[in-house]
């Protein structure tokens, strides 16, 4: 029981420390919002719905890559009655050209580090199509 | 009758082995059956034929190397220690250094052939790869997925041929601003790549585009289970090498001398 | 039994302050490779693989060596070696996180590892070689840590000891053949395509181990109070003679093949190792200081009278070590890519940040042994 004396202030410094990251973004005039995306001018539909890819993009992209690296099989898939090539490079891009306007927002925010990027993306500025 | 243990082990093992064999040879008779009633569509057996009279007679011709290195974003790197290339220029007797000798005819000696993978038919190079990150498709290339790659470089010492390249530095560093070509990805440091006989344009009936760009059609590119293919035409007329038969790998690239 | 790592005299915690200190300017500059990729080494396309495969093979031959001290004890009852067969499999455990440490620096996606257990590849010499020195970390952890707490306890090890330790002997054998296995099967790189690959690996693995086992006990005798004894020192002796007069022997049997054959890529192989080419000397140095520390070393092992002067074994203990770390731990692994597929000679020198890892790879295996040879030296002092 003497070392209570001891305990107890350490564990509130220990709580205290730990909830500071909360405590921050607590601060008056902090909203939590989710990140502004700028979408694709002219484009009303993506391959599959926006809730889905919200959520499972990244597995959408690996059933893809299994198809297209592994298996050999480019079927495209058709959407909207449109077809798409299973490509990031070749279909996500054509689209969502900005990578710092539309990946990045989402992933800077909650600190995911993909990296596709260090083989599947290139400078914005590059029109996309050929190929 | 009276059945001991012995004989009743010894007539249900009998019984069991007749009717297990017998389900076991009909399920392979009516397999026989099935595949000679319906025929099954064989997959192409792609291979590549390298005249090699008209290669060196285009000269310095770079073609076949600047279309693939552009069309895969094959980084230019001069310290030929740390270069990649999926397809190269060799001389005759280093790429057939048992074919070259004192007297080799005028017209190969010293002159430079394509050498690229060769999609062998027994790769080495897939046997030893850890991960799988290499393997042989059905249509015999020799595929390689970057994105299970570890880096082993084992496949590379499994080559005899020397084909494959190792990112040693971020290609990033070295590729222009501006890419080649946007629509294929380009590789990480501590990855293989090779030549793919160019999956991605192989897969949509198209030509590789070492092929489509050489302007003497010294390269040829077919389906060598179609005997009305360009290749196997070339094969029937021509005598053909190949880099080092010996070790069993059977190449599917054929120098048409 | 680990806090008795943590205590000791003023001259313990030096060696491991300096071993730590050495292996954090290693680490510093595998964060340098980490960040650049293996471009700052001195490997090429031609010259896939290098000092850090080269050490890796070394050093599982050293792991595998622990067999030579459990084998006689555990299987013939022959109990020359008792007190240091605990020392022997604790040198294998330092020696196979040294080999798994080299081929994660080797690794051009080392944080990628886990796909050789995703995906496993039975074809794969390496993917073996990675199951098993896996298994033969955790089969010398268990069997260490089991028998010398039961020491400690001064009770007899748990029964579930001898049959692991029955299986550690094979398996070590196993290490090293699988570990052959990954040269010995590839077309093309003459060096390395031979049956006896496995066979000069055995035997340099059962001469260099035993030579730095034999030096370890002469540590451990200056700098503690155990002490080995003169008897398995001299066993020891034995068997780094016999295993090292059979790798120089198997060395010849390779200059024979490779010459009397005439064929080039054989000669070639070989020839550029230990002779250069091509107007370069490429490996000959190296290979000319194995060669010498190897004559030296066979004299000695080779004439009784010396090799029982204690003085003179260590030398010759130290000239075999040396000799052979040369010979497989620096030579053997590039110079197996010489000639190139081109028929090229494929130069190879080792960078600073290379060299540096290496280093700090090597401090921390000490780092490792020497606590774990702490541990032992103390509980035998508890007793």
């Amino acid at each position: 029981m003497r070392d209570l004396r001891i305990i107890i202030p350490l564990l509130a410094a220990v709580l205290l420390a730990a909830g500071l990251p909360v405590l921050y973004g607590l601060r008056p005039g902090q909203e939590s919002s989710p990140p502004k995306l700028e979408l694709p001018a002219g484009e009303k539909a993506c391959v599959m719905p926006a809730d889905y890819m919200r959520q499972s993009h990244m597995t959408l992209l690996r059933q893809w890559r299994e198809s297209v690296v592994r298996t050999g099989d480019r079927t495209p898939v058709s959407a909207g009655g449109k077809t798409y090539e299973k490509s990031l490079s070749g279909t996500c891009f054509k689209c969502h050209a900005k990578k710092s306007a539309f990946c990045d927002r989402c992933h800077a925010s909650l600190g995911a580090a993909p990296a596709c990027w260090d083989c599947h993306h290139y400078t914005e500025e590059v029109a996309h199509g050929a190929e | 009758m009276e059945l001991n243990r012995r004989d009743l082990l010894r007539r249900a093992f009998r019984t069991g082995l007749a009717l297990f064999g017998s389900a076991a040879a009909f399920d392979v008779v009516r397999g026989d059956l099935l595949a000679a009633g319906v025929p099954k569509a064989a997959a192409p057996r792609r291979a590549m034929a390298v005249d090699i009279a008209r290669c060196i007679a285009a000269g310095d011709c770079r073609e076949c190397i600047t279309a693939c290195h552009k069309g895969h974003n094959v980084p230019s790197i001069a310290d030929t220690k740390r270069e990649i290339k999926w397809i190269w220029k060799e001389t005759f007797e280093r790429a057939f250094p048992d074919e070259a000798h004192e007297f080799t005819r005028q017209d190969l000696k010293g002159k430079e052939v394509m050498t690229l993978c060769n999609h062998c038919e027994n790769p080495p190079c897939v046997r030893v790869c850890p991960t799988g990150a290499t393997w042989k498709r059905e249509d015999g290339i020799v595929m390689m997925d970057m994105h299970r790659c570890i880096g082993c470089r084992y496949c590379m010492a499994a080559c005899p041929y020397g084909s494959r390249s190792f990112n040693w530095s971020d290609p990033a560093r070295v590729l222009p601003v501006k890419a080649a070509n946007p629509g294929y990805p380009r590789r990480t440091k501590g990855v293989v790549e090779k030549c793919s006989f160019c999956d991605e344009l192989a897969d949509t009936g198209k030509l590789p585009l070492c092929v489509t760009a050489c302007k003497t059609g010294a390269l040829i590119f077919g389906d060598l289970n179609d005997a009305g293919s360009d290749v196997r035409k070339a094969l029937a007329g021509r005598y053909a090498l190949r880099r080092k038969p010996s070790l069993g790998t059977g190449p599917s690239v054929f120098y048409l001398v | 039994m680990l806090e008795k790592a943590l205590s000791g005299s003023r001259l313990y915690w030096s060696w491991m302050l300096l071993l730590a200190l050495a292996a954090a300017v290693g680490f510093a500059f595998y964060l340098l490779q980490v960040r650049d990729g293996l471009v700052v080494t001195g490997m090429g396309r031609d010259t896939s693989w290098g000092l850090y495969i080269g050490q890796f093979t070394f050093f599982v031959g050293v792991a595998a060596s622990a067999v030579t001290v459990v084998l006689p004890y555990y299987l013939h009852d022959h109990r020359v070696f008792g007190p240091i067969t605990i020392l022997g499999e604790f040198l294998a455990i330092s020696s196979v996180i040294m080999c798994l440490a080299f081929i994660f620096a080797d690794m051009g996606q080392p944080f990628r590892i886990l796909n050789v257990f995703l995906y496993p590849s039975p074809k794969s010499p390496m993917f073996w070689d990675t199951v098993v020195l896996s298994g033969y970390l955790a089969l010398n952890l268990l069997i260490g840590w089991a028998t010398l707490g039961a020491e400690r306890k001064r009770m007899p090890p748990p029964r579930w000891v001898k049959p692991l330790i029955y299986i550690s002997i094979p398996w070590a054998i196993s290490i090293h053949t699988v570990t052959a296995f990954i040269y010995a099967g590839l077309p093309d790189r003459h060096l390395w395509l031979s049956a006896i690959t496995a066979v000069r690996f055995l035997a340099s693995a059962f001469a260099s181990g035993p030579a730095l086992l034999l030096l370890l006990c002469a540590a451990v005798e200056r700098f503690t109070s155990f002490r080995p004894g003169r008897e398995p020192r001299a066993a020891l002796s034995l068997i780094i003679a016999y295993a090292f007069t059979a790798h120089v022997f198997f060395l010849i049997l390779e200059f024979f093949t490779a010459y009397y054959s005439g064929i080039p890529a054989y000669r070639h192989s070989l020839g550029s190792l230990f002779f250069g080419a091509d107007g370069g000397a490429g490996f000959m140095p190296v290979m000319a200081l194995s060669a010498a520390c190897g004559a030296g070393a066979l004299v000695i092992l080779l004439m009784p009278r010396l090799r029982k002067n204690n003085g003179a074994m260590m030398a010759a203990a130290v000239l075999v070590f040396a000799s052979i770390l040369l010979e497989k731990g620096i030579g053997f692994v590039p110079a197996g890519f010489n000639p190139s597929p081109a028929g090229a000679l494929a130069e190879y020198v080792p960078t600073l940040p290379e060299l540096a890892i290496t280093a700090g790879i090597w401090a921390a295996g000490l780092l490792v042994l020497s606590a774990l040879f702490k541990i032992t030296v103390s509980v035998r002092e508890e007793a």
